[in-house]
């Protein structure tokens, strides 16, 4: 387990919180095997590529190489050049090559190294693949997925240009959907499903979650792409969270279950098109809500998903909505001031405190 | 060269079609009845036809904003065209794009990207495609000269060429970026020197010569078929209009575009056509007369045609 938090120490709690079974979605007696996030995306690749002539992969060093982060690694050897195939450092033309051969019937899988360096792809990304079909009136569909690994973790950041979390970059174009996968269990689901989709798909993978592991199921299964799904039921106070900070989540619910606060998490793992009625469901319950994200604060997830608390639940509001979120500041490198730049769980169980006792 | 008499027509018939729509649709905008901008593709007809009538339908072309003559060269329907630049249900792209999208998909097209550049990676990624697949089609971008000096351009050449994919990148250079004279932003004068930097062949053409164009887009295209990878054409001509309908153009002298204008590729080919005892005065002009008559048959269609109904606003935009 690559996640022993030392919150848990800050918190005066010895031991490990970040455990698997913090979340648990496949029921027992389902036949699973455990692997991690980034088996788990390998495996939705394969077992698409097997399935679709027409799925193929394509982006930078993902070929005997498996991708900076090895989420390819073995498929080259698997489907060779062809289908996992290598490309020059030319991310436009990686996005622009995937919907091309997208309006052609192909379901092209493309990899940015970094959702940092998707800033070179985004004129492909946000001006093309999402709007081709609205502006031609229907006459074509784009059918792909960008795959970016983002984010950060603490003590784990590679600085200003390889940790960002950049989701709202293409929540903020229509046309797009912007998965975001938190366990093993919804990152292998929620690919094929985006796989499957007839819709540009940014698929977002958070680099510190590759070597968390989870049970998954062995049979086939997709995941619905749109909604956000609710990590655990409770009564007292929802957090609405994505990617690492479900976990974070998760933790501080645990942790708080002692004292008799009861938290429910809704995980938004698709980002876009958002999932408005879950948490305004959730809200209108618990009457409490905390929004965290690794995003930085200004105009983040996290702002987005308060104004829809507000919007569909102000009048059951018993305390005002408290905000987490990545400082609003480049990454930074050294320990010392890379230090609380992202929420952890600890500061969970602070908002939650806060906002009980409000 | 072997060009039947049936397809030197066709492609006249073409030319003057463009034309012909080109003015009509100055007219409709110059009478406060388009919105947005119309870029007129006029002086540059022989290109696109050109390089059009040396595609299969199921050949695809990207275009640009200023792609009018392309979609009509490679077949679009004028009547859903003007349609479309009228914001009309009736139109390519029901309304949603105007004149920078029109793209007639029924025809063979990738869409008309308005971003300059953006068609080439496209192109790229159909051609990808087609190879894997083992079909024997060809991607065709469009980009003026001022599309060379983008990223998307260079990218797009490169990873065609280590490919050997079946494009034919076709630059037309109608010597202006909006203002930009494209010698103050080349160092370099003969454009299609840029293909040895790919290793791809580059070949330079008179842009205003429809049969010369024909020609070395048919060698490109057989080449690209063949598997032997793309091939960068650049096709000489000018913009006789404005960047867009009624612009200013305070960068160059009226003088100047006078003498291009001399060039002007439509008189030229019926000159040819007359000339070389290929048609009469007689069939060129019945030609004509049927195009005037088909474009006011497209304006009138398309203002007699409704708008998109607002319920409709939020269609297209997810499949």
């Amino acid at each position: 387990m690559a996640a022993v938090e030392k919150d848990a120490v800050s918190l005066g709690v010895t031991k490990p919180v970040m455990s698997p079974d913090l979340i648990v979605q496949v029921p027992p007696g389902v036949p699973a095997e455990e692997m991690s996030y980034q088996e788990a995306i390998r495996e939705a690749l394969r077992e698409e590529m097997m399935r679709d002539p027409s799925v193929f992969l394509l982006g930078e060093d993902i070929g005997k190489h498996g991708g900076a982060f090895g989420v390819t690694r073995t498929l080259y050897d698997q489907f060779g050049p062809e289908r996992v195939r290598n490309t020059p450092i030319s991310e436009n033309t990686i996005a622009g090559t995937a919907i091309g051969a997208a309006l052609v019937g192909m379901r092209p899988v493309a990899e940015i190294m970094f959702v940092d360096f998707s800033g070179l792809a985004i004129d492909q990304i946000a001006n093309q693949a999402a709007k081709l079909r609205f502006m031609t009136g229907g006459q074509c569909k784009v059918p792909m997925v960008v795959r970016m690994p983002q984010g950060g973790g603490a003590g784990k950041s590679t600085a200003a240009q390889h940790s960002q979390s950049l989701e709202v970059w293409y929540a903020h174009i229509p046309g797009l959907k912007v998965v975001f996968p938190s366990t093993p269990y919804d990152a292998k689901g929620l690919l094929k499903a985006a796989i499957r989709d007839d819709n540009p798909v940014v698929f977002l993978e958070q680099k510190f979650l590759y070597s968390f592991r989870g049970l998954v199921p062995k049979e086939d299964y997709v995941l619905p792409i749109g909604k956000c799904d609710i990590k655990r039921q409770g009564t007292d106070v929802t957090v609405v969270a994505s990617g690492y900070m479900v976990w974070h989540a998760m933790a501080a619910a645990k942790l708080l279950e002692p004292e008799g606060i009861s938290v429910e998490v809704v995980d938004v793992r698709t980002i876009s098109p958002l999932d408005e009625d879950t948490i305004g469901q959730s809200v209108r319950k618990t009457g409490r809500a905390v929004v965290v994200a690794e995003a930085v604060r200004s105009y983040g997830p996290a702002s987005e998903w308060a104004m829809v608390i507000i919007e569909q639940a102000f009048d059951y509001l018993k305390a005002p909505i408290v905000r987490l979120t990545g400082r609003f500041s480049p990454v930074p490198f050294a320990d010392s001031i890379e230090k609380g730049f992202w929420p952890d769980t600890d500061d969970v169980v602070q908002a939650i405190r806060k906002v009980m006792a409000y | 060269m072997d060009v039947s008499k049936d397809m030197m027509l066709e492609m006249y018939r073409r030319m003057v079609r463009i034309r012909e729509f080109e003015l009509a649709a100055i007219d409709l905008f110059k009478r406060g009845m388009v919105k947005g901008a119309i870029h007129a593709y006029i002086g540059q007809e022989a290109s696109g036809v050109g390089v059009c009538m040396a595609l299969r339908k199921d050949d695809l072309i990207a275009g640009t904003h200023r792609s009018h003559g392309h979609n009509i060269a490679k077949g679009a329907d004028t009547k859903k065209m003007m349609a479309e630049i009228l914001g009309k249900e009736t139109g390519y792209c029901k309304g949603r794009g105007g004149s920078m999208h029109i793209a007639a998909f029924e025809t063979g097209s990738l869409g008309a990207l308005a971003v300059v550049g953006a068609g080439i990676p496209i192109a790229v990624g159909a051609a990808l495609a087609f190879k894997m697949r083992g079909e024997d089609r060809v991607a065709v971008p469009f980009t003026g000269d001022a599309g060379c000096n983008t990223g998307n351009w260079h990218e797009g050449l490169n990873m065609a060429s280590i490919w050997d994919l079946p494009v034919v990148f076709v630059l037309e250079n109608n010597q202006y970026g909006v203002s930009t004279r494209i010698t103050n932003s080349c160092k370099i004068e003969d454009l299609s020197l840029r293909a040895q930097s790919y290793g791809i062949p580059g070949v330079r053409v008179d842009g205003f010569d429809v049969l010369a164009v024909y020609q070395a887009a048919k060698e490109a295209v057989e080449r690209a078929r063949r598997g032997e990878g793309p091939t960068l054409l650049v096709t000489e001509s000018y913009r006789f209009e404005g960047h867009y309908a009624g612009e200013p153009e305070v960068y160059r002298d009226r003088a100047e575009v006078q003498e291009w204008r001399k060039k002007d590729p439509i008189p030229r080919f019926r000159k040819y056509l007359l000339d070389n005892g290929v048609a009469t005065e007689s069939e060129v002009a019945a030609i004509e007369a049927e195009i005037k008559q088909e474009i006011a048959e497209a304006v009138k269609f398309a203002q007699e045609s409704p708008q998109p109904d607002p319920a409709t606003a939020m269609d297209y935009i997810y499949a």
